[in-house]
């Protein structure tokens, strides 16, 4: 059987981990071949909660794409940086070919005080990479996209602070609502061309921007050394269905689903993958 | 390579042509048995034909033709108790339960007050406590699976004030109401419960709201609500069932308590 995005070309960003690793993993089982992005490298606001990927997290992302028999070409670049990433994208186009598929994933997570107290420099990191950068990444695709001429799908990863307010992640919901009005602005300003846009909105996903100590104490302020343990039962209690967190494939399926002409007139959606998160 | 949800079985109302039987032959490709159930009988109040038992029989030929098991009856998801028989005789057949598609439903166009109190309570009868009826008697048979997928066929109209339908959005609304607390009591469960909202399908119940162009005629100004984002009038069921299968299926394990619309852009207009 033919793979649901065979001979498509997807373009990731922050595709050296966690949930962009997957998205290019799942979808080159797909068929699709990959560009992938990531800034592999610390962010100083962010180095006091997790640690950013690194060059070697992104050559595991290409080997494992590459395992899978489906190229990648993958460049280190910031989102931050428009004229790198339309540089890392053009290329990635000029060796594949063509790109059908965005997922605009890169993202950090930064928060622990009410608003007011936010300082200016983590506001504008948050605000730079996870708003700022997913514009960026459209910018540089739609006009490949208008140019080819055979539609597209672009899937803006949100989350579920893009749907609810969340205490003392001033930064971040902003960021995340944010992503949410282009979201919907895009899938109008597309639809002529047949590009479709949605954003996905997950719960916590196991990864490194959460399963660390700094996360499991906004869930545990009282805790001086939370566990795992103790922020998964924490956790379970903000979802419908009984889990603390979800796996990055998870979000991935959702992502595939939305890439694939299966979704050919699903556009303008924003799809939870929360584990039921938003509706309770 | 298995299908998508091979091994389970989904329990399917108004499955005898349409969107019901698209679902029923989508979810069979990908490996699922079928419990249908459909009326197979006309409404007075509606001025198109509903499906016949001909037509039910198709659905089983199309579903047996993928080498899978189906099990159909003809029964009115207004009667909970007749539904009840069904899905259980279904699933003392094929031996579990695990995607209920709750799809039945039917569509009349008239403007306010042309709505007779028949029109109105056949409407959401159908489309409002046939979908109740159709939750209450297949809950159990999830529970007892460990989990499972439900998913109620919405509407665009169970978001817009859609004009000329008034019965019908009143029942689609109301849908989206039923699967968000179903969503919550039965998450526990591990069962999960969205909705799908399509815009104009291609089937014999889109060519009922063939009254429609008169009645914008009245007020051109209300023609824009039906409009597409996307550059189609109208989509296919087999687009709609595209959506069931991804909800029905693991990979979307997390996924609750969704409006998922497949409308071609219509209601972020």
């Amino acid at each position: 059987m033919a793979g649901r995005v065979a001979g498509k070309v997807a373009f990731i960003t922050g595709a050296a981990r966690g949930q962009g690793r997957s998205h290019a993993v799942r979808l080159a089982e797909e068929g699709a071949d990959i560009i992938a992005v990531d800034i592999a490298q610390d962010i100083d606001s962010v180095r006091r909660f997790y640690h950013g990927a690194t060059e070697a997290d992104l050559a595991e992302t290409v080997k494992l794409v590459e395992a899978l028999d489906r190229r990648i070409v993958a460049t280190k670049a910031d989102v931050r940086d428009y004229a790198a990433l339309k540089r890392a994208l053009d290329d990635g186009v000029a060796e594949l070919g063509h790109v059908d598929i965005v997922s605009a994933n890169a993202g950090i997570f930064v928060f622990g005080e009410p608003a007011q107290d936010v300082t200016e420099q983590d506001w504008q990191d948050v605000i730079d990479i996870n708003l700022t950068g997913v514009w960026h990444t459209v910018k540089a695709v739609i006009p490949h996209l208008i140019e080819q001429g055979t539609g597209g799908s672009i899937v803006l990863t949100s989350s579920t602070a893009g749907l609810k307010g969340t205490p003392n992640v001033a930064q971040y919901t902003a960021s995340k609502h944010g992503v949410v009005g282009l979201m919907r602005t895009l899938a109008l300003e597309l639809a002529p061309h047949s590009i479709r846009v949605n954003s996905v909105h997950p719960t916590g996903v196991a990864t490194d921007m959460i399963l660390n100590e700094a996360t499991f104490r906004l869930f545990l302020p009282d805790t001086e050394h939370p566990t795992r343990q103790q922020a998964a039962e924490v956790f379970a209690t903000t979802n419908a269905l009984p889990v603390p967190w979800v796996e990055p494939r998870d979000i991935s399926n959702a992502v595939l689903w939305l890439a694939s002409d299966e979704a050919r007139y699903v556009t303008g959606v924003t799809l939870p993958v929360d584990a039921g998160y938003t509706v309770k | 390579m298995p299908g998508r949800v091979a091994g389970k079985v989904a329990f399917i109302t108004g499955a005898a042509r349409g969107q019901g039987r698209s679902h029923a032959v989508r979810l069979a490709e990908e490996g699922a048995d079928i419990v249908a159930v459909d009326i197979c009988r006309d409404y007075p109040s509606v001025g198109y034909g509903m499906a016949t038992e001909a037509d039910l029989a198709q659905t089983v030929k199309a579903v047996e033709e993928l080498d899978r098991r189906i099990v159909a009856v003809t029964a009115d998801v207004r009667d909970a108790g007749a539904l009840r028989s069904a899905v259980d005789d279904g699933v003392a057949q094929l031996g579990r339960l695990d995607i209920v598609c709750a799809n039945a439903g039917i569509c009349t166009v008239q403007s306010w007050d042309e709505v007779t109190p028949t029109v109105w309570q056949d409407t959401l009868d159908t489309n409002l406590t046939g979908v109740w009826n159709t939750i209450v008697v297949s809950a159990p048979h999830l529970i007892a699976a460990g989990g499972g997928s439900i998913i109620c066929t919405s509407s665009t109209a169970g978001i817009k004030g859609l004009p000329y339908l008034a019965p019908y959005v009143a029942a689609k609304h109301g849908v989206v109401g039923i699967a968000k607390t179903m969503a919550n009591e039965l998450a526990s469960h591990s069962i999960r419960v969205n909705t799908v909202h399509p815009t104009g399908v291609n089937t014999p119940m889109g060519e009922g709201l063939g009254g429609l162009e008169p009645l914008i005629g009245r007020d051109p100004n209300l023609g824009p609500i039906f409009m597409n984002t996307l550059p189609v009038e109208s989509v296919e069921a087999r687009d709609i069932s595209n959506a069931v299968l991804f909800l029905a299926s693991d990979e979307a394990k997390y996924v609750t308590g969704l409006e998922f619309t497949v409308d071609a852009g219509n209601t972020i207009r």
